[in-house]
């Protein structure tokens, strides 16, 4: 007997009607997952105008927070998820590296938009951007676009939601 | 003062400079070995005043580099525009980081992407560049992308 009725729909498990009341089965992996996925924070990371879609899409109009990406943190050791929003430079490689190595696990990635993804307008004949912010660190989520609408920065975030909650973001196939 | 009372004035004091009209700013083109006593008129005569340099960039031609430099006035509220040419494979050129002391990063920016030298500047080393950059100049129309180039 399942009754979901009580219980959110996403909910990873099932509950079994006993009188006087019921029992939840479902594996605490899962559950974790779920919780996780549901409040993620993004490190406030932006390096150039895909930065100012990442911010249209946490203001009033889109608002992330609504998805559970609750507050942008300005400190990478309270922040779960990084948004590469812009170009990586040679010279702020070392600097995102750094960030990310100071971020508390679990930790994901998304590349937002072509600079992010290969260098992007940069990819030929420059002498000083990054072609592909993965050569830096391993990336969950790729965004394509530039910029990419704020939908798109949407629909990857709840991407990255469904990625974790069957546990294939590249943290959890390590461990 | 207009372009014109500029003009009239410039003459008196450089004989030499050719000027180049058309744009919001009075162009004037000099020699390269006249630049420094030129900027040192500018700069300290009272009619003139430049006292806020507030540009140089450089450009490659290919066929030489030519530099460019923004002066303004504060007191008089006046904008002229110098151009000098260079020679493409060893341009040098006077600093004048003594008279404006901003000169001093915009030349070593210049110095970093176009390699030119100038000469009697106090502290002439890569600004942005990362320390121990080997290679071309990026900005010179002749460097090549060591990792991916498409040439035109």
């Amino acid at each position: 007997m399942t009754d979901k009725k009580d219980i959110s729909k996403d909910f990873p498990g099932q509950v079994h009607e006993t009188p006087g009341g019921g029992i939840v089965l479902s594996k605490l992996d899962d559950v974790i997952n779920w919780a996780r996925s549901n409040s993620l924070w993004p490190l406030t990371f932006a390096t150039s105008c895909c930065g100012i879609e990442m911010m249209a899409v946490a203001s009033a109009k889109y608002d992330f927070s609504r998805f559970g990406f609750e507050v942008a943190r300005a400190s990478p050791r309270q922040a779960d998820v990084i948004i590469i929003a812009g170009t990586i430079v040679n010279k702020m490689a070392p600097v995102l590296k750094r960030l990310y190595d100071q971020m508390a696990d679990p930790k994901y990635v998304i590349a937002m938009g072509a600079c992010a993804i290969s260098g992007g307008p940069f990819f030929y004949n420059t002498y000083s951007v990054v072609k592909g912010a993965d050569h830096v660190i391993p990336v969950d989520v790729y965004i394509a676009g530039c910029p990419p609408r704020p939908e798109a920065l949407l629909h990857a975030l709840i991407s990255l939601q469904e990625k974790i909650k069957m546990g294939m973001t590249r943290e959890q196939i390590k461990s | 003062m207009t372009n014109e009372e500029l003009k009239i004035k410039l003459t008196e004091l450089l004989p030499a400079a050719a000027f180049e009209e058309g744009g919001e700013w009075l162009n004037i083109n000099i020699e390269s070995k006249d630049w420094l006593t030129v900027a040192e008129k500018l700069r300290q005569d009272e009619t003139l005043f430049f006292n806020y340099l507030f540009c140089v960039t450089c450009i490659d031609w290919k066929t030489h580099l030519s530099i460019v430099y923004h002066l303004s006035s504060t007191i008089h509220r006046s904008t002229i525009v110098l151009r000098t040419k260079l020679d493409n494979s060893d341009p040098e050129i006077e600093s004048v980081s003594h008279i404006w002391k901003t000169a001093e990063f915009h030349e070593r920016e210049v110095y970093e992407m176009f390699g030119v030298n100038f000469l009697n500047h106090p502290d002439l080393r890569l600004l942005i560049l990362p320390d121990g950059w080997e290679g071309r100049n990026p900005m010179r129309k002749d460097f090549e992308d060591p990792v991916n180039m498409i040439k035109l």
